[in-house]
């Protein structure tokens, strides 16, 4: 009986040891799985057509029926239009211009940004169709006329722009990904057109904009105003939404250089290589569409699309600790032709802590100087113009050289800057702060601060403080929009009045919630994301702004309207947060179903062997040497014991 | 006690009633197309003894059997009269074209209909070797022959005119060979010829829209900078074929120009023409690296028909495209079944050898619109069957089809819309029958009800001779049939297969089986030693 006992546990144990190594492993398989289908979701876009065998393809000669044939014969006669070599360009409905900004910045890297801008002299929002395209993307006009867009903001954006180092940029954007976009003021149902929209965005360019839901879409009230020609501000019609987690790379780079009209064949495209771009500190690329007026009286709207790549070099380290840059080296690639379409096709280089050239020399040396005022600075770049033969010299190639002669020089201290950190120990309740800077010297502005903190974080509004110079500092608006779980994230608004020179500090306390265990992602230990605070502010500024729209400038300088001279619209991105909730072990309720079945099993094991066994008193057993004295007589021939 | 139906309760799946029994019907499906025709004698085609016969009807059957579970019956409801005064004017007037057209006027025949009428031998209408001439709408006109004339009664003259109606019906209306294309979905069929392969697979499957799209290849925009009136061209020639099938499905039209794009072979140089050319072997490699810039309509899941214009750039002009052998085809353009067409439209001879570049062409839409017409017609399945000898086909008016060419097109596409949704109905409801733990929403078993509901519409309305109410149902069906088969709730992976839900219990079960089963063992054991015993004692 014991013996059986025995064998019986040394098989439950060698059955508890499969099934704990058969959990083990299902679970890896698990993890395996959800890893495999974050990487299928990014979706197939509906542009990138699947490959079909070639076998299936018989093409065939096409035969003009003689019918057909005729009947165009036919028309031909009243067609306007006859065979001919135009002499005189036609009017072009269409215009695009390209331009890239380079700009040494004080701590040894570069900065360049390009843009891309088509304007089309078409009316999008008057309901009638649009459906011939010529310079415009076929694919984003088509989600335009469809789901009634008036403006669309997309950015994704790789690193955390380091405003204390670099200063501004042209175009701001948070990390991840950051979608906002207006509706005109015909769509019925927002919220259906949003999940659309953004359910085919994804397709376009090739990334997450699918997990944008209900829990991390915002309306914000203020902070995000039409950039375009708008007279509507409901902002019923805006929805704001960020994706911290989302990770920028080739895959995005390639449908977004698609849209361009030259493609990366010819302008300043070539350059777009993403071994060099990704390779970077800092990587940036959007897309804004808004309506524009077409002239001074702004009767008529046209329709623009900004495509606008911004990149940061970090050529210190990778240049062997000598300073100096070419776009060879940058990019791999030099220029040597604009692209035929564009109307205008220029490289800026950010010359103005540069006048003697005590800082470093530029070469080769451009006649062409230009001014103007970016981010409320009167800024001097040298121009090279690509449309003219003159600047690929003889060599028809060029390739800007920037040779650092000393290291010298500070920067200013930008006027406006902020940053957020979490706070607070454990896993039940922290504290966000958020610290704005106000450098200027003098002068006070407001500023519109927009924080949406996903439903998992409970925010206690009675705990927000708002102190600057360690005085209490009362915001003038406040727009507070309550979670619901799982539904809709915190969404708070507030003006401040920034005093000169100080540090206002914000805060407030949240409690972490417990998820259900399928909302966790699959890496809960990483932690998860909080998207960036928005800081949206009027900046007084040191040189009238020109309010002037229609006059010629630089892309660069013209993508915020303004609408005083004395001021410029800015808006600063704070640092994605990353918090860290409570997080269960995954593989116990696999446990708990083992061990507890095993136990019962054991359980019911005896209790049946004790229902069904007979216990009988047995003889005990010969004793050893009785055993082997028996063998010996068995073997003499004797009569056992 | 308790817990049993507790849990019955509780693990069941909601799965709505379904109309099985109607589907099952479904399966094997009997479809009858009824056509009227009507037969009208001009004066002096009859004898007044014939004349007094007519009016008279007489039903023409026809069975078609596919396979055991498809059968069609076709049906001809054939009307004789004698042609009214007006008529009779009408048949006067000079030319055949200006006939057709009066008597278009007199009276429209509904859709799926067709009128033939017979005229007299002498009648100039017709050129010496015609003897059939077919209209741009629903009329034919038929020229009696000689032997007619020895006919005494009724019955002998429609004897004689019998092959010829015929001949005109099949051209006119359905035919087997259209009908059996169309089935190919329900039905597998032994491959045929490769020819008629070809044919089946050119034109697209019945979609509900079809989004149109033309695109410009512009591979040198620094040479060539092209300008096309496409949205005139669009609205001056593809417009009115579209509003003509409007009924069949919706269209869209748009265009794009893209730039830098080239084709996916390198064409040859032909040294004694001094034109580069493209084999007829190589065009099935153009497409792919073009078709990656293309895109698709983003907001719209319908097929895409692509037509693209390849202007070939300055140093590889003129290109010409050759057939199998060695020829150039005419309207240097070829087409892709089911996907969409190319031509190569040469700018080389719009500037001379000096011309300063870039320069501005205006593309002649006129000749590009007529081969993409010509194209487009194949592609949408527009069967432009030859017609036998003696027959004289009308050329296709200002919309590009002709009444009869679409009425063709519903028939073929009436039939293929109720066999696809009935597959669609019938594998639906074999996928729910055999997953039994799928749930099946109300709005599920909505569609498949309304889809059953329309295919039976659709089946009635073909077997009455409405073919416009016919092809609408059928869409119906389509739709509502792929609605509910694609359904996401329907997704069966996401239902647990029962050797999963086992596998979760098995630390359980396998444990607890292992007692039972010694004893199990033990038992036999014992068993089989008292029956050995029971042997011995026997012995």
């Amino acid at each position: 009986m014991a013996a059986y006992r025995c064998s019986l546990c040394a098989r439950l144990l060698l059955l508890l040891i499969l099934l704990l190594y058969a959990l083990v492993h299902s679970e890896e398989i698990k993890q395996g799985n959800i890893h495999h289908v974050r990487g299928v979701n990014k979706p197939q876009t509906p542009a990138e057509t699947v490959e079909r065998p070639l076998e299936e393809r018989q093409c065939e000669a096409t035969e003009v029926n003689e019918a057909v044939s005729s009947d165009a014969a036919a028309h031909l006669q009243d067609y306007p239009g006859p065979d001919s070599v135009l002499t005189s360009t036609p009017q072009l409905k269409d215009d695009f211009r390209e331009e890239l900004v380079i700009r040494p910045l004080h701590s040894g890297d570069i900065y360049a940004s390009f843009q891309f801008r088509t304007v089309w002299e078409t009316d999008f929002t008057r309901g009638s169709k649009v459906s011939h395209y010529r310079l415009f993307p076929k694919s984003l006009g088509q989600v335009i006329s469809k789901f009634s867009v008036r403006e669309l903001h997309i950015s994704f954006t790789q690193g955390y722009w380091r405003t204390m180092q670099w200063g501004q940029p042209y175009l701001p954007s948070p990390p991840g990904a950051e979608l906002w976009v207006w509706f005109q003021d015909t769509v019925t149902d927002v919220d259906a057109t949003w999940k659309e929209l953004t359910n085919v965005l994804s397709g376009i360019f090739c990334a997450s904009l699918n997990f944008i839901d209900s829990t991390n879409t915002v309306q914000p009230s203020a902070s995000f105003k039409p950039l375009g020609t708008a007279n509507g501000t409901d902002h019923r019609f805006l929805r704001y939404a960020t994706l911290p987690r989302e990770i920028v790379c080739t895959e995005n780079l390639t449908p977004w250089k698609k849209l361009l009209p030259c493609g990366s064949k010819a302008g300043l495209a070539v350059l777009l290589k993403s071994e060099k771009l990704f390779h970077s500190s800092f990587h940036s690329q959007a897309v804004h569409i808004r309506p524009v007026c077409q002239d001074w009286h702004c009767k008529t709207t046209s329709l623009e699309l900004r495509q606008t790549l911004n990149v940061v070099f970090d050529l210190h380290t990778s240049g062997q600790g000598k300073r100096e840059w070419s776009l060879f080296k940058m990019f791999s690639r030099t220029l040597t032709e604009s692209c035929p379409l564009a109307s205008s096709s220029k490289i800026y280089i950010d010359t103005t802590d540069n006048p003697q050239e005590e800082q470093f020399e530029l070469s080769p040396a451009t006649p062409l100087l230009s001014q103007a005022v970016v981010l409320g600075d009167r800024r001097t770049f040298s121009v090279y113009d690509l449309t003219q033969q003159v600047t690929f010299g003889t060599v028809r190639s060029l390739n800007v050289l920037i040779r650092w002669k000393s290291t010298e020089g500070d920067m200013l201290r930008p006027l406006l800057h902020a940053e957020r950190y979490v706070a607070g120990y454990g896993l039940q309740t922290g504290e966000i702060h958020t610290l704005i800077y106000n450098n200027h010297p003098f002068r006070s502005f407001p500023v519109l601060l927009l924080d949406s903190v996903p439903w998992y974080l409970r925010l206690y509004v009675h705990t927000l403080t708002v102190t600057s110079k360690g005085k209490d500092n009362k915001p003038s608006y406040i727009h507070y929009q309550p979670s619901k779980d799982r539904i809709r994230p915190h969404l708070l608004e507030m003006l401040l009045q920034l005093p000169p020179h100080s540090v206002t500090e914000v805060t407030v306390q949240f409690e972490r919630a417990l998820l259900k265990w399928t909302e966790y992602t699959p890496d809960p230990n990483h932690g998860f994301y909080v998207g960036s605070s928005v800081i949206s502010a009027l900046v007084p500024s040191t040189v009238a702004m020109s309010t002037n729209i229609t006059q010629e400038q630089p892309l660069f300088s013209t993508f915020f309207p303004c609408k005083e001279e004395s001021n410029y619209f800015m808006r600063v991105y704070t640092e994605p947060l990353l918090v860290n909730l409570p997080t269960p072990d995954f593989s116990m309720p696999y446990n708990v179903i083992c061990l507890t079945c095993t136990v019962v099993a054991v359980g019911y094991g005896s209790l049946y062997n004790l229902l069904t066994r007979s216990f009988q008193i047995e003889e005990p057993n010969p004793g050893l040497a009785k055993r082997i004295a028996n063998v010996i007589r068995k073997m003499r021939g004797v009569p056992p014991l | 006690m308790v817990g049993v139906p507790l849990w019955w309760k509780t693990t069941e799946t909601y799965r709505a009633w379904l109309p099985v029994s109607q589907i099952r019907e479904l399966e094997k499906l009997q479809l009858q197309l009824s056509a009227d025709v009507e037969v009208v004698f001009a004066r002096g085609t009859m004898i007044p003894e014939q004349q007094k016969k007519v009016p008279l009807t007489q039903t023409h059957e026809e069975d078609h059997a596919v396979d055991e579970d498809t059968a069609l019956k076709y049906r001809y409801e054939t009307k004789y009269r004698t042609a009214t005064i007006m008529e009779e004017d009408a048949l006067n007037k000079p030319t055949a074209a200006q006939a057709d057209l009066s008597l278009h006027m007199l009276s429209e025949s509904p859709c799926g209909s067709l009128v033939i009428y017979v005229i007299p031998e002498s009648s100039p209408l017709l050129p010496e070797d015609v003897n059939v001439y077919i209209g741009q709408r629903r009329t034919a006109l038929l020229r009696v022959g000689a032997q007619t004339r020895t006919a005494k009664t009724i019955e002998q003259l429609l004897d004689h005119l019998q092959p010829q109606i015929k001949e005109v019906l099949r051209v006119m209306s359905f035919s087997r060979a259209d009908i059996t294309a169309a089935l190919s979905d329900r039905v597998r069929f032994h491959p045929g010829s490769k020819e008629s392969i070809a044919d089946n697979m050119r034109a697209f499957k019945s979609s509900p829209g079809y989004e149109i799209t033309f695109s410009l290849l512009n591979p040198d925009p620094k040479s060539h900078r092209l300008h096309w009136d496409i949205e005139g061209a669009a609205e001056t020639y593809i417009q009115p074929l579209l509003t003509k099938m409007s009924a069949v499905a919706n269209f869209s039209i748009d265009s794009q120009t893209l730039h830098y794009a080239m084709l996916g072979v390198n064409p040859r140089y032909d040294s004694s023409r001094s034109a580069y050319t493209l084999n007829a072997d190589s065009l099935a490699h153009v497409i792919n690296p073009v078709e990656a810039r293309l895109g698709s309509n983003a907001a719209s899941s319908n097929p895409v028909l692509n037509f693209l214009l390849y202007v070939p750039d300055a140093h590889h002009s003129p290109l010409y495209i050759q057939d199998h052998h060695k020829q150039e085809v005419p309207s240097n353009a070829f087409h892709s079944p089911r996907w969409g067409g190319i031509m190569v439209y040469n700018v080389d001879g719009y500037y001379g050898p000096e011309a300063e570049f870039p320069v501005d062409i205006n593309i002649n839409m006129a000749k590009v619109m007529g081969v993409f017409l010509a194209q487009l017609r194949l592609l949408l399945g527009v069967q432009s069957s030859a017609a036998p000898p003696g027959f004289l086909v009308a050329p296709c008016g200002t919309a590009g089809l002709a009444d009869w060419e679409l009425d063709r097109l519903m028939w073929s596409r009436s039939v293929e819309n109720i066999a696809t949704a009935t597959t669609t109905i019938t594998s639906l409801a074999q996928l729910l029958d055999q997953i039994g733990n799928i749930v099946i929403n109300d709005n599920i078993a909505e569609q498949v009800s309304s889809a059953v509901t329309s295919l039976q519409l659709a089946v009635a309305e073909l077997e009455a001779g409405n073919l416009g109410f016919a092809l609408q149902f059928s869409k119906e069906a389509i739709m509502a049939s792929e609605k509910a088969f694609f359904d996401p709730s329907l997704l069966h992976l996401l239902y647990f297969p029962d050797d999963q839900k086992f596998a979760i219990y098995i630390p359980l079960f396998l444990p607890m089986c292992v007692p039972i089963l010694l004893s199990l063992l033990k038992m036999a054991s014992e068993a089989r030693k008292k029956r050995r015993e029971k042997q011995a004692k026997k012995d």
